[in-house]
């Protein structure tokens, strides 16, 4: 029996771990969307009392390795009588993580935003509330969408890192397969397609977000 | 070119006529309004009545105050001193004296409907949806009755065509009568032009100001901040200089365009072609 066709009788142990994670992938990277669009809400305005702490985590986050924060989460708070499980220690810490770096992306977009329509928003008597979310908001997620595809693949990849802390994803069923029948070589490869398929489609609809920006006048990014 | 009143008017351009549409209660009043800049004082004491019905422009040269004059009447900027009212409310300060909370601002400021030189359209939105946002999310209307409305609006500038088109495919003249749509949406009590034709074209300054002046013929209450002497003379009912932060004169259009009292108006004049 070739390597290929012990991995290929352990396939369902593949899928397995891929459906994980993108479980995982799926709910973090929409956690970490919403994270990053409450932040930039609160770095709204000048409120230092606010913006000074929020922007001290934030660079703090950016800093931190991801595998720290991850061993943190999972090792560390039993500690403080706080105990998640692996794969909620995996979910939080790439929320986290990744949501401290769609705020920052947000952040840059939105020091260059034009002041003028913030006034024209105002003068029509738009609160902050809706000024943010109907007119802000959607210009800055359009205008940094390279960046956002950027950091789906960052997020996607990180997951990799939490079989450190015993989730059961699709690096951890490569590395259960080689570790059983001592194939590393073609079991990480088979993961390595995974990551770049699943990498590929998001490229792929990305770009098909751009057709939708690029109508709007968002084209020059 | 900017003829009011003449026989040569339609019916359509002239809905309402203007004694019809001027009354004596006072759309804008401002009272004793100062404003500085880094210790620069741009606005010195202004004073300033705007009647229902009025179409009042504002002249004067570069950084005279024209532009920070009109923006405190809707608080975009805030005064040092002074009040200004808006239909007899107050904006930017409650009764009590204190600074107007957030929302209440806002409600105030949805009684102008203000024009910005840069258009300021939102580029994420077709014309339309410029157009229904502000009255969907501010003034609460349904989305069909918003619709309709703006609908009507786009017809009135002649831009119903482009209706489903983005603002990065319109000319400056197109985005500029959009945003005048745009306000006229919120069904202002007063109207507020910031060089609404400076950076447009001179090809395109005429679109512009033809709306702007059946909008006056309609009975707009307006206060406008322009450069077009010619386009001041034909429009208004009164015409303000400012200079230094000072209203040095305000006069109905004839007697400030023919017989300025004050020597620096004259001058101002004498540089412009009428």
């Amino acid at each position: 029996m070739s390597n290929w066709e012990i991995l290929w009788s352990a396939r369902d142990q593949f899928w397995r771990g891929f459906f994980s994670t993108m479980e995982i992938f799926g709910l973090s990277i929409s956690a970490a969307f919403a994270i990053g669009c409450g932040m930039l809400y609160l770095l709204e305005g000048s409120r230092p009392r606010l913006t000074v702490p929020l922007r001290v985590f934030i660079d703090g986050m950016r800093m931190l390795p991801f595998l720290i924060l991850a061993y943190l989460l999972y090792y560390g708070l039993p500690a403080f009588d706080v105990r998640l499980d692996a794969w909620w220690s995996g979910v939080g810490a790439l929320a986290v993580y990744h949501g401290c770096y769609f705020a920052e992306i947000f952040r840059g977009a939105r020091l260059t935003f034009p002041p003028g329509q913030v006034e024209a928003a105002k003068a029509h008597g738009f609160t902050k509330g809706k000024m943010f979310f109907r007119l802000i908001l959607p210009q800055i997620v359009m205008q940094t969408r390279p960046l956002l595809g950027n950091q789906l693949i960052y997020a996607l990849k990180d997951t990799a890192f939490l079989v450190i802390i015993t989730v059961q994803e699709l690096t951890a069923a490569a590395n259960s397969l080689s570790g059983t029948y001592f194939i590393p070589t073609e079991a990480f490869i088979v993961v390595i397609g995974f990551y770049w398929v699943v990498s590929v489609v998001m490229e792929i609809i990305i770009k098909q977000c751009g057709r939708f920006s690029a109508k709007r006048g968002f084209d020059n990014v | 070119m900017f003829e009011k009143n003449t026989s040569e008017q339609t019916a359509s351009e002239k809905t309402v006529p203007d004694d019809a549409a001027r009354t004596d209660r006072t759309a804008v009043s401002i009272r004793h309004l100062s404003k500085s800049f880094d210790g620069v004082e741009v606005l010195r004491d202004v004073d300033l009545e705007v009647r229902e019905g009025d179409v009042v422009t504002i002249l004067g040269s570069s950084g005279s105050g024209k532009s920070t004059l009109l923006r405190c009447i809707n608080w975009l900027e805030q005064p040092d001193s002074g009040s200004i009212h808006i239909g007899g409310q107050r904006i930017g300060v409650n009764d009590a004296g204190r600074p107007m909370p957030v929302r209440e601002l806002a409600q105030v400021r949805a009684r102008t409907g203000m024009v910005f030189q840069s258009f300021n359209l939102w580029p994420h939105l077709n014309v339309l949806h410029n157009v229904t946002e502000a009255p969907i999310y501010v003034l609460g209307k349904s989305k069909a009755e918003a619709e309709a409305h703006a609908r009507e609006l786009l017809e009135k500038v002649g831009m119903s065509a482009k209706a489903n088109a983005y603002p990065s495919t319109l000319s400056g003249g197109q985005k500029q009568r959009v945003a005048i749509a745009r306000a006229l949406a919120m069904q202002p009590e007063v109207m507020l032009f910031d060089e609404p034709t400076s950076a447009l074209d001179p090809e395109l300054v005429g679109e512009v100001l033809a709306v702007i002046k059946d909008l006056s013929a309609e009975g707009y209450t307006m206060i406008i901040v322009t450069h077009e002497m010619a386009f001041s003379r034909a429009v208004s009912d009164k015409v303000v200089f400012l200079d230094k932060g000072l209203i040095i004169e305000q006069a109905d259009p004839e007697t400030f365009f023919t017989n300025p009292s004050t020597e620096r108006v004259r001058k101002f004049l004498e540089r412009e072609v009428i």
